[in-house]
């Protein structure tokens, strides 16, 4: 029959164009791990890490990226804790305070989605305006600041999806015991945990992989930042500068960064794996 | 404690609660009112047919044209779907038509990676990567000369971006048609592809295109990886071979220098509203009919 065989071949096409789509997706992938690691393999050193940018830094001469990696984990870690502050409340409100179908749960869940999806140039933009406003100048605060913003939404997303299917009945039956809606509180945080966890590192590798947003409110410094109204370098922007110079050794320097930066997002992918699988289990 | 207090407690809870969510509410309209209040200079001294249709690029002069930026952005982002969709709708489709899960398992980690690298990153491997290719290999078939450093390299570089939210979309929208669905297509004595093409792919058409769309808005405002390979060269592209200068690169490139001219600022902080408001109109759109055929953790 024909149609038959004309389906059979249309079939095969497709499976096959299929496979072609896959493969390429993670060819892509591996060509991108597999650029980031043979470059920086090669710029890694000790000294890279541990050591601050010397002088003649910027002609090649020697020196590390440690201004960078200590900045990147100041604003990553100090915007962490503050949206984590931020977001939780946030979400326990939207899932224990306000009933189902609830008109402003809605539509303060379709604010947040819209802020995510929100670019980070024009956090970036916003902040620096802000920044301006009250007189403050590219400092580790304004980055913190801003990426605080920025991880928000991903914070309240995350977590929100987490304890959307959070059982009915347990809120219930702490009621049911007398406790409030806020004592309740506890016993929600134990059973999400796993999901604050998981919005955690996705967090923090939005956070800590943001160039856009830090560039002009976290400014760029050799020194670690002692106080918060100093500039701070941060991992991005390191390999963003340093990548357009023209001197080998520099650029070098960028590979390395970038190195530091993905095998950071990769540990943060992995560990954010384990969690999920590893606590997911004991849930009721 | 007394029940009075606890209750108490509760409400300042509940007051505290509230105020924290609609300030997060809030912060779109804040950011709204800031950039516009910030942009009325340039506004005022000339018009938003000004600034959007002419071609003139001269801030020490005084004249804003963004259409080689808003060209530019067009270009890159269009370019970066079209490479992106048909890849990942085949892929999301094998993976959730064809896939047994234990594929499903090993794929999902890979794409998650793909998602979670930094744009630096791919700016990285664009730079290394992509531009020599297009430089080397694929310009000189076209024209004389190219760095490389063109629409073309942005287009691939955004593309692989876009398809892991892409992918991640289509599974969720797809994942929304019922298991009956497709059986009645199979008994019917459709192949698999026929099913997934005429029955899954048909249905779900309205969450395709508000995944697109969403996948376009996050295309519009990425920077750094764009910014690094695009050329940064102002004009409108004739093609895909010549270089481009999206309206991010544009901010990113003139936000130090710009304080000194406070209509200059102005102008990117245009820029940098006209940025927000399409994404902000396409994220409401692609949310709302996202939402309503019920994929809404996406």
């Amino acid at each position: 029959m024909k149609v038959s065989r004309l389906k059979r071949i249309r079939e095969t096409l497709a499976k096959g164009m299929m496979w072609c789509s896959m493969l390429l997706v993670f060819g892509l992938l591996v060509s991108v791990i597999w650029t980031i690691f043979s470059k920086g393999m090669k710029a890694m050193s000790w000294d890279m890490l541990l050591k601050l940018p010397g002088g003649g830094f910027y002609i090649g001469k020697e020196g590390g990226f440690l201004n960078a990696i200590v900045g990147s984990l100041y604003i990553v870690g100090a915007s962490t804790l503050l949206g984590l502050v931020v977001s939780v409340p946030v979400v326990f409100f939207l899932n224990v305070y306000l009933k189902k179908g609830s008109r402003l749960a809605y539509v303060a869940r379709l604010a947040f989605d819209v802020l995510f999806g929100v670019p980070s140039i024009v956090y970036g933009a916003f902040g620096f305006t802000v920044m301006v406003y009250f007189g403050l100048r590219a400092s580790l605060l304004g980055g913190i600041i801003v990426i605080t913003l920025l991880i928000i939404p991903i914070f309240i997303r995350t977590m929100d999806e987490a304890t959307r299917n959070f059982p009915r009945d347990i809120l219930d039956a702490s009621f049911a015991l007398g406790a409030t809606r806020w004592e309740t509180l506890k016993v929600v945080v134990r059973q999400i945990a796993p999901g604050i966890a998981t919005a955690a590192l996705l967090s923090v590798g939005r956070a800590i992989g943001d160039a856009a947003s830090v560039m002009f409110t976290a400014g760029y410094t050799d020194s670690i930042p002692t106080s918060l109204s100093q500039p701070a370098a941060t991992l991005p922007l390191a390999v963003f500068f340093q990548l357009s110079s023209p001197i080998p050794e520099v650029v070098d320097r960028a590979y390395a960064a970038a190195l530091v930066l993905t095998v950071t997002v990769l540990l943060i992918s992995i560990v954010g794996r384990f969690i999920t699988t590893r606590f997911s289990k004991n849930k009721v | 404690m007394t029940a009075g207090n606890r209750i108490l407690k509760d409400r300042v809870a509940h007051g505290g609660m509230l105020a924290m969510t609609i300030v997060g509410v809030l912060l779109v309209a804040v950011i709204a009112a800031g950039l516009y209040l910030k942009s009325r200079a340039v506004l005022d001294s000339t018009s938003l047919w000004t600034l959007l249709c002419g071609s003139e690029w001269r801030p020490m002069q005084g004249k804003f044209g963004f259409l080689p930026f808003l060209a530019g952005t067009l270009w890159v982002t269009m370019l970066s779907i079209a490479l992106a969709l048909p890849v990942s709708l085949l892929t999301a489709l094998f993976l959730t038509e064809y896939a047994r899960p234990v594929v499903r398992k090993c794929v999902f980690p890979l794409l998650d990676i793909l998602a979670a690298l930094p744009s630096v990153i791919y700016g990285v491997w664009g730079v290394l990567v992509v531009v020599p290719w297009i430089s080397r290999r694929l310009a000189p078939l076209f024209v004389d000369f190219s760095t490389g450093y063109t629409v073309l390299a942005a287009g691939i570089v955004l593309g692989v971006m876009v398809v892991p939210l892409l992918v991640s979309l289509f599974i969720e929208v797809f994942s929304t048609i019922p298991k009956e669905l497709r059986e009645a297509s199979l008994a019917l004595g459709a192949t698999r592809w026929q099913t997934a093409w005429k029955v899954v792919c048909r249905k779900t058409l309205p969450g395709i295109m508000a995944s697109t769309v969403l996948a376009i808005s996050r295309a519009l405002g990425e920077t750094i990886a764009v910014l690094m390979v695009c050329g940064c060269v102002i004009g409108i592209p004739r093609g895909v071979l010549e270089p481009c200068y999206p309206i991010p690169a544009l901010i990113a490139n003139n936000y130090g220098e710009m304080l000194s001219m406070p209509l200059y600022e102005s102008a990117l902080m245009f820029a940098a509203l006209l940025l927000f408001a399409v994404v902000l109109v396409f994220n409401l759109a692609s949310r709302i009919v996202l939402n309503r055929i019920g994929c809404d953790n996406s």
